[in-house]
């Protein structure tokens, strides 16, 4: 079955486009951050965070630094491969767009990396070559004439994540979403999750002040202040039940007990 | 012999003729049979050295080359250093584990970069390396001043010059002038005096004070002056150079004729010639050949109690961490055979072993050193250097402590190896030589009791201040100045009266003279003093009395120009007081002649004096085993009077029934005398007539010429005859002036719980007495004397007796304490060195250590210098508690070696203990301070300091264990490596040391007030597996909550407005974050002393956190990679960053918080409710309860001073109950 699936994903010749059909369960104000969320995935894994170059990144006449980028450092005939790596070479390459109603929902894909990634990490003369040209091939492709500082989807991915379940930034959608409101997701499943039984999510979220959604900042929070106001009446409590006079002088004599053990 | 006795002085004396038993002369010439039997003897293995005298070229070839006089105490040499210093780092377990992975981190099997492991390790061991060259170069510099030293050689055709003493070699005839060491072993060849004996000093080498004899052969006795040597040669052939002291076997062939050497013709370096203007020797052995280097065992490294605790933390740090590396190691093996395959975006297909899933086994094991690299952070790796840093610190402290600084001498406290500073907070038992420790070994005449009379209003250093104890406690009033140390200060030097009276009417005066002091006399009473003594009602006793202070002696007087008046060089200081005593009463000792001795008598101030001329007929000289002296002398009118002087039981023994008049009375004194700390000698004289005299001194004769083994016992049987039937005079009071501040000092410290033992080479008497005067010992504490029979049974026979006797003294004893009921009874035990060595042997040492340990004061007389150390091992083995040893001379350098430290006293005397020593002052009582203050001090600040270390390495290693699990362990870390690196090095480092350096618990001055807080090391309160788990406990709940809640919070969704997720850098930067603010909140917590220097500390180190993010976030992303700008960009502006620091930092710090307020408030230690008392000035408040608190802080003592005082109050008060005028005195028993 697993085995079906993974010749499925890997078959270029298939089309993957498929639809999911989402409601938005209460109003979301713009920005409304898309992201796509991997299970299983071990981006954090040695081999994997190291296999990259940052100096072939930003630098067009360092294409040939691909020293930690094994086993994706070159092809075949010796000419570098940018970027090099294990972690651009499985690029993410899941495609969505959304449709509410008849209108299309635009997904803004600028500006979803940082911007010192954009301006200092990845050259703006910068071009992809020899790019999954190999016989193996990961995620992803790149337009061989965009700048990787263009490339936003592959910085972000670039970005490694520090837990096996992430999410990453996809893009933003620039329009208000309500109550209700009934969202069509066409999207091209590409990417294979597959093979190592990983979850593919997509998430629409707008963030607050503190950022995306999360209860266990409040959670973490509150029990600790639960824990502090505990243990302040059980002081308080056990002081005035047993109290010691702050600077009791018959504490003293304890001296003699200790020393007589 | 013509022209060099033509050139003789006249006054020369031949003290052979007078002294009975010291010069005894073995010139015995050997013939030749028995001198070709010596030879073989002394050719044979043991026995091969020969010198050549008066030749050393022929010792600068092989075979007869010998070491030169070149010494050299250091570790190191330019050569060694490197490696001997790289081995000696590498001997760390953790520095070796640490080396082993900055060669690793070269293989790609490292999940560090090879700098960041490289470069902490270079740090670490090049700190410790320059701490250790630096100490071994102060070591030699100290070498280099004796090596220098100069002292006269002969340099061929008669002629002397000085000479360096590192270039003196065997065979060097050298002439060593009067107050000058011996630069090496000599063999003496003449002296000043005619008959060619000198006088020397052997305090350096067994602690002894008293002059020895040493005197030549006869054969040499020519070879008085320069010019002799010009054609001197002669052979020795002697034994190797071997350590004992007491013994030298050795032939002197000189003109064809062989004599046989003993140890009396042999002066031994270190050792100081005194009261002989000069001596001509030949080198015999040198350098490290000679005796006392010999003795001299190779300075051992000590470590600390804490240290070593420390290193069994860390195996325990290294068992878990070998733990979670094979937890991790077998993990990684299964993920990547089962999981890996399938994990497509690694391309398992294109593997190294390193991640193989086909070879996973393989891989596991790369993957375990990768582990043991990665988790090494749970070792802290700063921990030795900090602590090493932290030491040389505390070493400063202690160096510019002002208050262990010496004026008279210059010379303040000094740490010489910082390894020992926290264990001067440990110790549990204190061995101290006698002279010069705690004596300044300068006598003064006190007091005397002439005719039953006491006379002498004097107080000795212990009746002041116990009457003065006795008045603070018992008036019941509020001691306004106990505060500050003006108890202890006031001693006899500065003027105004004191008169106490308590229940039992007995009045202390203690009346301050004005008037200038003389050295040795500080005797103060009318009825005697300028003359006024002839109104006294027995003033011819009086006379009798001075005239034996006169005459008794074997001193040589010396004109003083300056004063006008006459010092005196005598053998033992009592008798230059005695001397001095004497002059000062109006019998001035003016010259000696050969046979004669001349006093210019003075019976009254105005009168002029009279010279009268006493004959001496025979000296009956003082020896340990006599313990008497006496003089047959006659007078003008020629009367015989043999005139005595010794130890009250002694002489008690030998008096007639008609010389008993004065005895009740005497002895009564005797008694107070004692008990005022006092050295104590009864005086008794006897008329001979002239017929008995010469039948006694025809058998004297005939003794004193005898030769054989048995001549001593001949003589002293003789001398025996004669020294009967004498009349009791009166007895002298001498006190051994006690350094300043000893009684002061030996009471705080017993407060402090500190035990203390006494190891004297001094004779018995004496020891027991320097124990009254130190309040080690007093009235109504029950003596227990161990001595060894003496018998003089075959060798085997009296040491198997011997034994069993003691064996039968300690049985006993322990019995005794055992039964013993009184909880205020103290025993003493007083065991001189011949039982000593018995009772040192393997079969005995457990019962009589049994007993010492029981007994609340020990003295050990007569103890050589091995037997000091053995002691010291003895005690140190047996009871597993930290000993320091303190001395100052030659003599101590053992048992200061063997002791866990040793202090060595830098005093006027030759420098070998302090060379040895561990930490040096100038005086003893710069001990309690040296150990109540900065011991303690140390002991907690380093105690303290390797807890946090522990726990915030575990903090910290542990979270990149957590973050494995979540990486399918492939060893990746979450932090950057540069954080890693700057976490032990430069962002934690400065808070705990500043910890380690400046922490305190309370002031120095509530630490000599509450001397009993000083327990708290010896009992390890704050180093015991408890505190330690405790620590490591906390760091383990540290870790749980930094990593989780934080990667809880910031978990997969956007952590910022901006819509940005948090990747690997943010998480791992935050966390980060929050441990650089939970540990050093931690350690604001554990601080109870803050100065700027902390808080700049402490909080400069969080602030150099975020300079640093900022600026490593500007550097080129090459270097940054992921965390370019993190901060400004992408953490700063989130708030759930700022968040997320609070509550883990918060969440952190709580247990321990609830914990520190948990026990201050229901179970407070004692620093505990003294911080509040001071905090809240209670103590200028309430006087009376500080004092109060003050008194019941002390720790229950049976010696001190404290203790006399108790035990004297009780006393009162049990006289009271009694309700009946006793007048005896409680005599020991």
């Amino acid at each position: 079955m697993a085995n079906d699936k993974v010749a499925y994903v890997q078959n270029e010749g298939i089309d993957k486009t498929c639809t999911r059909i989402l409601t938005v369960p209460k109003d979301m104000g713009r920005p409304i951050y898309v992201y796509y969320q991997l299970d299983n995935f071990y981006q954090n894994h040695r081999r994997y965070v190291r296999s990259q170059n940052d100096a072939q990144l930003r630098d067009a006449g360092k294409a040939n630094y691909t020293s930690d980028c094994a086993p994706e450092k070159k092809t075949s005939d010796g000419s570098p491969i940018v970027p090099c790596g294990l972690i651009a070479w499985s690029l993410f390459n899941d495609t969505y767009s959304f449709v509410r109603g008849n209108e299309n929902l635009a997904v803004n894909k600028k500006g979803i990396s940082w911007k010192s990634d954009r301006e200092h990490k990845f050259g703006k003369d910068v071009y992809p070559k020899n790019f999954q040209n190999g016989t193996l091939i990961g995620g992803g492709k790149l337009d061989p004439n965009k700048p990787l500082s263009e490339q936003e989807d592959l910085i972000v991915w670039m970005r490694t994540a520090a837990l096996p379940t992430f999410r990453k930034l996809y893009g933003k959608i620039e329009t208000d979403l309500k109550e209700n409101d009934t969202i069509t997701v066409t999207l091209e499943n590409n990417y294979n999750a597959y093979s190592f039984s990983g979850k593919k999510k997509l998430v629409l979220s707008t963030t607050s002040w503190l950022g995306g959604k999360n209860d266990f900042l409040g959670f973490a929070y509150l029990s600790f202040g639960g824990l502090c106001f505990f243990l302040a009446t059980a002081f308080t409590l056990a002081y005035m039940i047993n109290p010691r006079k702050l600077e009791d002088p018959l504490s003293l004599s304890r001296t003699k007990n200790l020393l007589d053990h | 012999m013509g022209r060099g006795g033509a050139r003789r002085r006249r006054e020369r004396l031949r003290w052979s003729k007078l002294y009975s038993f010291a010069c005894i002369r073995p010139s015995v010439l050997l013939d030749a049979d028995a001198a070709a039997a010596a030879a073989d003897s002394l050719g044979g293995p043991g026995f091969s050295r020969i010198v050549h005298c008066n030749q050393p070229r022929l010792h600068r070839k092989k075979p007869l080359k010998y070491p030169t006089n070149y010494i050299s105490t250091t570790k190191y040499n330019i050569l060694t250093f490197l490696p001997k210093a790289l081995f000696e780092q590498f001997r760390r377990v953790a520095n070796l584990y640490f080396l082993l992975a900055a060669i690793l981190s070269l293989t790609p099997v490292t999940p560090f970069s090879a700098v960041s492991m490289i470069a902490p390790l270079a740090f670490v061991v090049g700190l410790s390396m320059a701490k250790e060259a630096l100490e071994d170069w102060r070591r030699f510099m100290q070498d280099m001043k004796v090596n220098s030293r100069k002292v006269g050689v002969h340099k061929g055709d008669g002629q002397f010059g000085y000479k360096h003493w590192q270039k003196i070699r065997v065979g060097d005839v050298v002439k060593v002038e009067k107050d000058q060491f011996f630069p090496a072993d000599l063999l003496l060849l003449s002296s000043s005096y005619e008959d060619g004996i000198c006088y020397v000093e052997t305090m350096n080498l067994d602690g002894e004070t008293n002059l020895k004899v040493k005197r030549s052969l006869e054969i040499t006795l020519q070879l008085d002056e320069d010019e002799a040597f010009r054609d001197f040669t002669a052979t020795i052939r002697c034994e190797d150079p071997n350590p004992s002291l007491y013994t030298f076997v050795g032939n002197f062939e000189y003109e064809r004729q062989v004599y046989a050497l003993d140890p009396n013709q042999i002066l031994l370096r270190d050792s100081k010639l005194r009261n002989t203007s000069y001596v001509y020797g030949v080198v015999i052995f040198t350098g490290h050949d000679s005796k006392v280097m010999q003795n001299a065992t190779k300075s051992p490294s000590k470590r600390s109690r804490i240290e070593r605790k420390m290193d069994k933390i860390i195996y325990i740090l290294f068992t878990l961490l070998v733990l979670i590396s094979l937890i991790s190691s077998i993990g990684f093996a299964l993920k990547t055979k089962y999981g890996m395959p399938h994990w497509w975006y690694l391309q398992p297909q294109n593997t190294t072993n390193l991640f193989d899933p086909s070879k996973s086994l393989i891989s596991g094991i790369f993957h375990l050193v990768t582990a043991l690299i990665l988790y090494g952070y749970l070792i802290p790796i700063s921990l030795y250097v900090s602590i090493e840093v932290v030491k040389v610190l505390q070493a400063m402290f202690i160096n510019h402590d002002l208050l262990m600084y010496d004026e008279d001498t210059g010379n303040p406290a000094q740490a010489r190896t910082s390894n020992l500073n926290e264990e001067l907070g440990q110790v549990h038992t204190i061995l101290s030589d006698k002279t010069g420790t705690l004596t300044c070994n300068q006598m003064d005449f006190l007091k005397c009791s002439i005719a039953g009379v006491s006379y002498g209003r004097g107080s000795s250093e212990v009746e002041i201040a116990a009457a003065k104890q006795i008045a603070s406690e018992a008036s019941g009033t509020a001691d306004q100045n106990s505060n500050d140390p003006d108890l202890w200060e006031n001693n006899r030097g500065d003027s105004g009266s004191l008169e106490i009276e308590i229940e039992g009417g007995i009045t202390y005066s203690v009346e301050k003279a004005a008037k200038s002091k003389i050295k040795g006399f500080s005797f103060e009473d009318d009825r005697l003093m300028h003359g006024n003594w002839t109104k006294e009602p027995n003033a011819a006793t009086i006379i009798l009395f001075f005239r034996i202070l006169a005459l008794c002696q074997t001193a040589i007087p010396e004109f003083n120009e300056e004063t006008g008046s006459f010092n005196y060089e005598a053998e033992s200081p009592d008798e230059g007081a005695f001397l001095v005593a004497a002059r000062e009463f109006g019998f001035e000792f003016c010259k000696r002649t050969q046979s004669s001795v001349f006093i210019r008598e003075r019976y009254s101030s105005s009168e002029h004096p009279i010279e009268r001329e006493f004959k001496i007929l025979n000296l009956l000289e003082f020896s340990s085993k006599r313990k008497r002296m006496s003089v047959i002398v006659r007078d003008e009118s020629g009367q015989i009077l043999l005139l005595c002087k010794g130890a009250d039981s002694i002489i008690f023994d030998r008096l007639s029934k008609n010389g008993r008049t004065y005895e009740a009375e005497t002895s009564k004194h005797l008694n107070e005398y004692g008990e005022a700390g006092l050295r104590t000698l009864a005086l008794a004289y006897r008329v001979l007539e002239e017929s008995e005299y010469s039948a006694w001194n025809g058998e004297f004769f005939k003794a004193k010429t005898s030769i054989g083994s048995d001549r001593e016992s001949h003589l002293e049987r003789v001398s025996d005859l004669i020294e009967r039937e004498l009349i009791l005079i009166g007895a002298t009071a001498v006190e051994d002036k006690l350094q300043r501040g000893v009684p002061q000092c030996i009471d705080k410290l017993a407060q402090a719980g500190l035990k203390i033992w006494v190891l004297t080479g001094d004779k018995m008497e004496t020891a027991i007495n320097i124990g009254y005067a130190c309040s080690l010992l007093r009235q109504g504490m029950k003596q227990i004397c161990l001595s060894a029979t003496n018998n003089d049974l075959l060798a085997q026979d009296a040491k198997k007796a011997g034994k069993e006797s003691l064996l039968m003294q300690i049985t006993n004893a322990l019995q005794m304490v055992k039964l013993e009921k009184d909880p205020h009874a103290a025993f003493a035990l007083i065991i001189d060195g011949k039982a000593l060595t018995y009772a040192l042997e393997e079969d005995m040492k457990d019962q009589f250590l049994s007993l010492a340990v029981n007994c609340a004061s020990v003295i050990c007389c007569r103890v050589s210098p091995k037997q000091k150390a053995l002691v010291t091992r003895l005690v140190k083995e047996g009871t597993g508690k930290t000993t320091l040893a303190i001395g100052d001379g030659a003599n101590d350098v053992g048992m200061i070696q063997e002791a866990d430290i040793g202090v060595g006293i830098s005093g006027v005397e030759g420098m070998q203990a302090v060379m040895a020593s561990d930490f040096s002052i100038s005086q003893f009582r710069f001990l309690e301070r040296l150990l109540v203050v900065h011991g303690h001090w140390c002991y907690k600040r380093i105690a303290q300091m390797i807890c946090y270390f522990f726990y915030k390495n575990i903090a910290f290693g542990l979270t990149i264990f957590y973050f494995e699990a979540y990486t399918g362990f492939s060893g990746q870390s979450v932090y950057d490596d540069w954080y890693m690196l700057l976490f032990n090095v430069v962002l934690t480092s400065l808070p705990v040391i500043s910890l380690g350096v400046f922490e305190q618990d309370v002031s120095s001055e509530v630490c000599l007030q509450f001397p009993a807080l000083y327990q708290q090391g010896p009992k390890n309160v704050f180093f015991d597996w408890y505190r330690i788990f405790g620590w490591m406990g906390n760091g383990l709940y540290s870790s749980l909550v930094i990593f989780f809640l934080t990667i809880g919070i910031i978990y997969d969704q956007s952590f910022r407005a901006g819509g940005q997720t948090a990747d690997m850098a943010a998480v791992g930067t935050t966390m980060f974050t929050c441990i650089i603010w939970a540990v050093n909140v931690q350690i604001a917590l554990t601080m109870s002393h803050f100065t700027w220097i902390q808080h700049v500390f402490v909080w400069g180190s969080i602030i150099t956190w975020y300079l640093f993010l900022i600026a490593y976030g500007m550097s080129s992303p090459l270097i940054s990679g992921n965390n370019y700008q993190i901060l400004l960009e992408a953490l700063g502006p989130a708030p759930i960053y700022w968040f997320v620091t609070l509550v883990v930092a918060a969440a952190c710090n709580i247990p321990y918080l609830a914990h520190i307020s948990f026990q201050r408030q229901w179970n407070p230690l004692d620093h505990h409710v003294i911080q509040e008392i001071k905090y809240y000035k209670k103590d200028v408040e309430d006087q009376n309860m500080w004092k109060r608190e003050r008194s019941k802080a002390r720790q229950e003592t049976k010696i001190g001073f404290t203790a006399r005082v108790d035990a004297k109050i009780r006393q009162l008060k049990g006289k009271l109950h009694r309700k009946a005028p006793s007048s005896t005195v409680q005599t020991s028993t």
